[in-house]
């Protein structure tokens, strides 16, 4: 009965499936569109999905935004201090996922770290966790693949963030770290400025604001790709590269996925379009997760700060650890 | 006056040096506007949120693009 009922919740607020319906029903009725053609499904997709997408990105912006402003990188960095060992890195990781920042203040926040005395695998452990794992694109996650999908997601991503930071403390690439960053002021602890409510929901509805503005292109993008690879590109030829009974296939989706820039929001239209096309779970997060931690900007600037012995070993080990995520999810998903 | 804008060049730290320039422009006020795009330097002014507005080397705001509005008001 309580299962009944929050399965009928999940279908009216996450997956939309109202929203489908009438997308399908406007096409047929008002348009005269046959269900049956290519066209039929790319559109109903491209609508129903651009529709979905727009209302719960900008809740979930709302409600994240307004929890995060509780949570400033100072205040993250004084509560990491606290911490020694793994207990750092799993602290790390997890305060990765609420603790919100520009990605250009990605490494202003490395050289605060590290001058602060935090280890460097703790500071990566943040940082890896970070653009991997966030509460709208777990909620949106949800929407899409359903809850177990997305917890496990959350959970994974969490595991690759403390393993991922250990490593480099393990490998010991403090030395690896440029002289400037270790020079100069240790920076002070600021406080962070206390908010009042009204200045919070400002902060909340600004975001929602800033961010649907930055994204808009790539959600559209990405649900063009998900709304073609949906109505035209046959299945048979997408499960020839990407099936999840061929071996290379997380391989191929995560070298893809790589080098390439997009949000989070973006991908997931086509990550959505592929899982429908019979694709493997695990080759379609790999993808997604490569997409969002690995890109060439980011490495570009990652250099200014780090040798390339230390930023060889970064990339080589969130790469594997993606992989590996891939191929675990389509080993669970399979049995 | 020197106003620096701290950030590696995104493009929140583009529209911050933006919406500065018009609020001189606005107020006519003779100051300089430099942007700081190197770490080292950027990593003097003790502040680990980007965009950061630095009037005559003092941070005065981080880790929020201002609007013109908020900008004429802390820089007269």
């Amino acid at each position: 009965m309580l299962k009944e009922f929050f399965e009928l919740l999940n279908d009216i607020l996450l997956k939309m499936t109202w929203l489908n319906n009438l997308v399908d029903d406007i096409l047929v009725s008002v348009f005269n569109m046959d269900t049956n053609t290519l066209i039929f499904s790319s559109l109903s997709f491209f609508i129903y999905d651009v529709i979905k997408i727009f209302i719960l990105l900008s809740f979930l912006i709302y409600v994240s935004s307004y929890i995060q402003t509780y949570f400033t990188v100072e205040r993250t960095r004084h509560v990491l201090s606290k911490f020694k060992g793994i207990g750092a890195n799993i602290v790390g990781a997890l305060l990765g996922t609420i603790t919100p920042f520009c990605s250009c203040s990605s490494i202003p926040i490395f050289i605060g770290f590290t001058r602060a005395g935090l280890p460097i695998g703790v500071t990566f452990s943040f940082l890896i966790s970070s653009p991997l794992v966030d509460l709208a694109s777990v909620v949106l996650l949800a929407s899409i693949f359903g809850w177990k999908i997305a917890l496990i997601y959350v959970a994974v991503g969490i595991i690759l963030a403390v393993i991922g930071g250990t490593l480099i403390s393990v490998f010991k690439m403090e030395k690896y770290v440029e002289d400037f960053v270790l020079q100069g002021d240790i920076v002070t602890l600021e406080e962070g400025e206390i908010l009042t409510r009204k200045q919070r929901h400002k902060y909340a509805f600004d975001q929602v604001n800033e961010i649907v503005k930055r994204v808009w292109k790539y959600v559209i993008i990405g649900v063009l790709i998900g709304a073609i690879i949906h109505g035209y590109i046959p299945a048979d030829f997408i499960n020839s590269i990407l099936g999840s009974n061929k071996w290379y296939s997380v391989l191929v989706a995560a070298f893809a996925g790589i080098p390439m820039y997009a949000d989070i929001f973006g991908t997931l239209p086509i990550a959505e379009a592929l899982v429908l096309k019979g694709v493997g779970i695990g080759t379609v997060l790999a993808f997604m997760m490569a997409v969002t931690t690995l890109s060439i900007p980011s490495i570009i600037l990652l250099k200014k700060v780090v040798k390339n012995k230390l930023l060889i070993t970064f990339v080589a080990i969130v790469s594997i650890g993606i992989i590996l995520v891939g191929y675990i999810f389509n080993y669970i998903i399979i049995i | 006056m020197v106003i620096k804008i701290l950030g590696s060049g995104c493009k929140n730290c583009k529209k911050l040096y933006h919406n500065t320039i018009l609020a001189i422009s606005e107020l006519e006020l003779d100051a300089a506007v430099i942007k700081i795009t190197d770490f080292a330097e950027i990593a003097k002014y003790n502040t680990m949120r980007m965009p950061a507005l630095v009037l005559d080397e003092k941070v005065i705001a981080k880790g929020k693009v201002l609007s013109k509005e908020e900008i004429k008001k802390l820089i007269s």
